[in-house]
């Protein structure tokens, strides 16, 4: 029965928006969906076939590689027929964006905060778009690939001045 | 970043109502240093009188990176991590890793291994339920049973200490199965947690289910409907309080949970009364799981006889060179995951755990993401306490369950 949905869900979803299969995802079954298309089709999914609860919502940056950078995965899953299904957004840019889901799922609103303190992906329309884990006035996202993991230099006596100047506190003796 | 940026006032205005700014209400700073946020939880609360008209969490005091971390570490090494997160569902993160890779990997979990995993997890679902009623109670001014409630949760850490050698970070569950086999007083000392055990909830409800002090505090606070929740995504005792009997467990079986007999407790008015009667009923279907994996636990291997991703025996290294050579790649450049996403999701204590994982087909995860119910639990707490005196958010904070280092990672 729950299987046969998904099964309808995920063919109509298929052929209404011309969508294609993920190549990556082996579980739940997901569909690559075009960011200007992402509200649209949750919506579908949501008010068409039940799917009233998001259970995931993160993102993979694939740099270097820039067509795609991003992908964002969404999760939906459905109480009534015990099934889930996902969506995966590829984005381009260096300073992507992507549409808000807050108004169809009001528990996006951490997750895409969170995308946008990670990966600094920036979601249109969000009530509140801060950063929620990193200090408010951290540079850079964090789970991008082209950022450091930031090992500390280890100090020597022959480097021990060089080093800390480039240290927070170095600076603000500096100064 | 040598001068600290300050942040505008524009910026953080919507946060608060309008009334704020004319000085109406007060702001009050509560955390993250309070003992009653369970952690280093910080809350911006804007009251008016004592009554709380918003409430703005502020997370991230404990955030460690372990995602980022867990990417340039091996797979198996990146596990140590998972256990960090939540600390006192340390099994269970474990659980989810393993399953996920599991998964990724098509490898296969021999049957004893599932049924110690599904033991020590509802072990350590009534270790997670015993911390939280102390502390919940602890909160409401319930001072004796959270001394009660560590005593009966030491019993199960000396389990998991006699598997795993370490009381609380224990790594035991490894993708293939366990890491190794469960001594011989493991049995006997669950049967003689199981036996003791149902008494001693029967104390804790002496104590405070019919109590008019806890009934008064708890009932008709912190009040969410079923599609509220539903819509904040909120999941375990949370959701199942307001009446929606959904269960990863149930749902969506894994580790062999459709063998085993147990029902799924739902509250009816979903207050931090009924999220109370529900752990406690949870407490009592975990001891009954327990009961029924203990009964028929299998005997045979612990592990997975793939040597691509599980160690050979030690009495094999003396006799096969094959042996040597596996183990030889396993702990130097470690195993390899094929290409591929998962997202597996487990019943954790505190609500649907789910480990996005993905793999380039090298021996490092390539993303790996965390679905914490901390997390996400958290961002309906000022729809939760929205009109309620600020002495009934200490007990809305308990009722949610919360672990900050699950929450921020």
């Amino acid at each position: 029965m729950s299987e046969e949905h998904l099964k309808i869900t995920y063919k109509t979803i298929k052929e209404r928006f011309g969508l294609h299969d993920s190549d990556i995802m082996k579980y739940p079954p997901t569909l690559m969906v075009e960011p200007e298309k992402i509200v649209e089709v949750s919506q579908v999914l949501r008010d068409e076939f039940g799917f009233n609860f998001l259970f995931e919502l993160t993102a993979v940056d694939y740099w270097p590689e820039e067509e795609p950078r991003f992908h964002v995965i969404y999760g939906f899953y459905s109480h009534a027929n015990n099934v889930r299904i996902a969506l995966r957004v590829p984005l381009n840019s260096d300073q992507p964006s992507l549409h808000t889901l807050e108004g169809l799922y009001k528990g996006a609103n951490w997750h895409e905060r969170e995308l946008w303190d990670m990966f600094g992906i920036k979601f249109e329309g969000h009530s509140d778009l801060r950063r929620i884990l990193m200090p408010h006035d951290w540079e850079g996202h964090p789970l991008r690939k082209d950022y450091p993991l930031g090992y500390e230099e280890p100090q020597y006596t022959f480097n021990y001045d060089e080093i800390d100047k480039r240290k927070h506190h170095g600076r603000y003796e500096e100064a | 970043m040598a001068e600290p940026l300050e942040v505008s006032y524009q910026e953080l205005k919507h946060l608060v109502s309008d009334r704020a700014l004319n000085g109406e209400t007060v702001l009050l700073n509560m955390g993250p240093q309070h003992p009653s946020t369970h952690g280093v939880l910080r809350l911006l609360l804007e009251l008016d009188g004592e009554v709380i008209v918003n409430c703005v969490p502020d997370i991230g005091f404990l955030h460690t990176g372990i995602e980022k971390n867990m990417e340039s570490k091996r797979w198996e090494l990146a596990e140590v991590m998972t256990d960090r997160t939540d600390y006192l569902n340390n099994t269970g993160n474990n659980l989810a890793y393993c399953l996920a890779i599991e998964r990724l990997a098509e490898l296969d979990v021999p049957p004893r291994a599932q049924a110690v995993r599904v033991i020590l997890v509802e072990l350590e679902r009534i270790s997670n339920h015993l911390v939280w009623l102390g502390t919940h109670a602890l909160d409401l001014a319930a001072m004796s049973l959270f001394l009660y409630c560590f005593r009966e949760r030491e019993s199960i850490l000396d389990i998991k200490e006699m598997c795993s050698g370490q009381r609380m970070m224990t790594t035991y569950f490894r993708p293939g199965g366990l890491w190794r086999d469960i001594p011989a007083e493991f049995e006997i000392a669950v049967r003689r947690f199981l036996r003791m055990f149902p008494g001693r909830i029967k104390q804790y409800e002496a104590l405070l289910t019919k109590n008019p002090i806890w009934m008064d505090r708890t009932r008709n606070i912190g009040k969410i409907s079923a599609e509220a929740a539903i819509n904040m995504s909120l999941t375990g005792p949370v959701l199942r309080g307001s009446g929606v009997a959904y269960d990863v467990r149930k749902a969506q079986p894994y580790s062999g949970y459709e063998q085993y007999d147990f029902i799924i407790p739902t509250g009816t008015h979903g207050d931090v009364y009924d999220r109370y009667l529900v752990r406690m009923e949870e407490m009592r279907q975990s001891l009954r799981i327990v009961q029924q994996a203990l009964d028929k636990l299998p005997y045979g291997p612990f592990r997975s006889n793939n040597r691509k991703y599980v160690p050979p025996p030690r009495a094999e290294l003396g006799t096969s060179m094959e042996a040597v050579i596996h183990h030889f790649k396993l702990w130097t450049e470690g195993f390899t995951v094929p290409r591929g996403a998962v997202y597996q999701p487990v019943e954790s204590p505190k609500g649907e755990l789910g480990y996005y994982l993905e793999s380039n087909g090298g021996n490092q995860p390539y993303r790996i993401h965390m679905r914490t119910p901390s997390f996400v639990h958290l961002q309906a707490l000022p729809i939760l306490c929205k009109g309620h005196l600020v002495a009934d958010l200490v007990g809305i904070i308990g009722s949610v369950d919360i672990v900050l280092g699950d929450c921020d990672r």
